[in-house]
């Protein structure tokens, strides 16, 4: 019997450790619907370094997932498609790889847990033969090396009895513990960047608690980069270093953590913080942001926001759309009316 | 008192758990609901809080009469439903209203809105005569802040925000006294949540109506209630007025439960009591003995095992509270 000698050394030619984890410029995503095309991301630039949370906010249709499919090249294509910009891992431009180097990237050096996991496992085998695919597969490991790695991996993740829960199918678990199953999916291979897309939103407050607090505690081990996709400021301020919010396919404000909350450039993101009930206080009023996020077939000329926006004049009407202006070091939004927005 | 207008004693619901298919056999019971005492009272907002699988939304399901209770009594006005038949139940139910949680079920998408929040008068054919029916529709759309002349459309040419108002306008149809909402915001987006719990509130001011509000997110539900109850395992383990349930808890759960919510403050960040539950809810087929909660609080002593904590005031709980060493503990505002 020959060995089929298989390279399982995961390096991509041409990557450069200097060069930041990941940058997006200029990146542009349409789905090519029957009812005409809809453009989910009009020009999104940001980056991530290792060690480093980068949260995108925003609500439903706003292109935050789509940005992470297209980031992990998963995109489901036909519709969606690709039409521009750069996706630059330590360098490189992905989009101009083949789809054989793309999958060396994938899971080992960027990888993605999902909101849902329960649709996200697959259903007819054990969480342990899932797990130790990837072994086995990427690192060409023998079944019984993988499994045992597999339990490793549960036992990282805290999942109790690990030994006998390897051979447990998806449905056996409870949410809490397949997100926990997803997250030890996603760490298997060392990535060097996790894209969380809505990680907690399926799961209860304490399951949530326990969640974020085991992915900061591995991205922190590992020195991980992380992007977090979700639309609760709650858990954005708990765990975030930077926020991107987003609107209509398009970044309308860049800010750290701590300036964002204590001080909105941007009138979508103020009205956003305004409108979310909290806590620990009683009796707030809560600020309605009128009308609806625009329809991505027909997004609103000018800034995407204006119909909403309580700062509106002519200027926002009509295009050019606002650009990002930079505040300060850190700081930017595409307001024409920022000095307002911030009360300066 | 004459203002209560709901009240439920002891209620019990269990779904018998069956082994065989054609000699049944039961083999136990998912308690679901185990012993609940609520009352609502007029123009009031009563919260149920609790986690996915306490018996919430089977709660709701009984109080709408969706549901048979297993034992116990729910009184609206008075009046023991499950002592009615025929059409005095039909009269009851429509004092009692649903609104819920999922928008884009909730309605048939081959039914015009118009039908749609109408059908509650072809059953209820004594509280609008059929030439009144339109405008009544009309009406209501206006009220929720629909557009009326968009009553022959469908629900799919509404947004979810829309969707969320005809399910409340439907709701109102019939003129209830009290309308429960199950987890009516969480399936819309932040920017559309505080639209559709700014009407509520008009509604509530306007029409004097009293709301049930089951809800898993507790922001929302300290925005709304009044009086809040928490539900753990199918029994409610706090309850007390609002600032006495968010401010001064005195039940573990409670404590843990609302240490949990992200607070969207970053300069809180690593100063908040955060109490970190360690495992799941157990099964409520087959519940901890004593205490439901002991699996998992930190508090656990001897007693906890042997002998259930009554849901009582206690010296250190000045609201009731089913906990042997029920304590206030601040966690929503004590910074470390």
């Amino acid at each position: 019997m020959t060995e089929v000698s298989v390279d399982f050394s995961p390096a991509l030619r041409g990557t450069e450790q200097s060069a930041p984890l990941l940058q997006v410029e200029d990146l542009r995503v349409e789905f090519r619907t029957r009812v005409g095309v809809a453009k989910a991301i009009n020009g999104v630039s940001f980056e991530v370094n290792s060690g480093e949370t980068l949260a995108i906010l925003g609500e439903s249709g706003c292109g935050k997932s789509v940005t992470a499919q297209a980031i992990m090249g998963i995109l489901d294509s036909p519709p969606g498609f690709i039409t521009g910009g750069e996706i630059r891992y330590r360098g490189v431009d992905l989009l101009k790889r083949t789809d054989e180097e793309r999958r060396l990237v994938r899971a080992n050096k960027i990888a993605m847990i999902f909101q849902d996991a329960l649709s996200a496992l697959n259903p007819v085998f054990t969480v342990g033969f899932q797990l130790a695919e990837l072994f086995r597969k990427h690192r060409g490991m023998s079944r019984a090396d993988a499994k045992k790695r597999s339990i490793e991996l549960l036992d990282l993740v805290k999942i109790p009895a690990a030994r006998q829960r390897v051979n447990d199918f998806p449905h056996q678990f409870s949410g809490g513990m397949r997100q926990r199953v997803m997250i030890a999916m996603a760490l298997a291979l060392d990535p060097e960047l996790l894209i969380a897309d809505e990680p907690t939103t399926a799961l209860d407050v304490t399951v949530q608690a326990q969640i974020m607090g085991l992915l900061g505690e591995l991205q922190r081990e590992r020195n991980m980069g992380l992007i977090l996709i979700t639309h609760d400021m709650g858990v954005v301020a708990d765990v975030a270093d930077r926020i991107n919010v987003m609107y209509a396919g398009r970044i309308v404000e860049k800010a750290p953590v701590y300036d964002i909350y204590a001080k909105p450039s941007h009138p979508y993101t103020k009205a956003l913080l305004e409108s979310i009930p909290r806590v620990d206080l009683k009796g707030q009023q809560l600020n309605v942001i009128k009308g609806l996020p625009p329809n991505l077939t027909r997004i609103p000329a000018g800034c995407a926001f204006n119909p909403r926006c309580r700062y509106t004049q002519d200027v926002c009407k009509a295009d050019p759309v606002p650009p990002l202006h930079q505040i300060q070091p850190g700081i930017a939004s595409a307001c024409h009316f920022w000095k307002e927005v911030r009360g300066e | 008192m004459s203002d209560v207008v709901l009240e439920t004693r002891d209620l019990v619901k269990h779904f018998p758990l069956t082994r065989g298919i054609l000699f049944k056999t039961k083999i136990g019971a998912v308690r679901a609901v185990d012993g609940i005492n609520l009352q609502l009272h007029r123009g009031e907002t009563l919260g149920v809080v609790g986690e996915s699988g306490c018996g919430k939304s089977t709660l709701a399901k009984l109080l709408v009469g969706l549901e048979k209770p297993t034992s116990g009594s729910i009184v609206v006005r008075g009046q023991d439903t499950s002592k009615l038949s025929g059409e005095a139940i039909r009269r009851a139910r429509r004092n009692i209203q649903l609104v819920m949680q999922d928008p884009y079920t909730s309605l048939n998408p081959r039914m015009t809105v118009g039908d749609i929040i109408g059908e509650p008068y072809e059953i209820h054919t004594d509280v609008a005569p059929k030439g009144d029916r339109r405008r009544r529709v009309q009406e209501l759309l206006e009220l929720v802040g629909l557009n009326p002349e968009h009553i022959n459309r469908y629900p799919h040419q509404f947004s979810g925000g829309q969707r969320q108002r005809i399910g409340i306008a439907r709701a109102l149809a019939l003129k209830p006294e009290i309308i429960l909402c199950d987890e009516p915001v969480s399936a819309l987006d932040i920017s559309i949540q505080a639209q559709v719990m700014n009407l509520l509130d008009e509604l509530q001011k306007e029409m004097g109506l009293s709301y049930i509000f089951i809800a898993h997110d507790l922001s929302v539900v300290r925005h709304i209630a009044d009086r809040v109850a928490v539900m753990y395992l199918g029994k409610v383990v706090e309850s007390g007025t609002d600032v006495q349930i968010y401010d001064q808890p005195t039940h573990p759960y409670t404590q843990a439960l609302l240490s949990a919510v992200p607070v969207p403050d970053p300069t809180l960040r690593g100063h908040r009591d955060q109490i970190v539950l360690e495992g799941d809810v157990p099964s409520p087929a087959n519940p901890p003995s004593g205490c439901r909660f002991r699996t998992r609080c930190w508090k656990v002593q001897d007693i906890c095992a042997t002998q259930e904590p009554l849901l009582q005031i206690s010296a250190k709980s000045a609201h009731p509270s089913a906990c042997h060493f029920a304590e206030v503990r601040d966690v929503v505002h004590a910074t470390q």
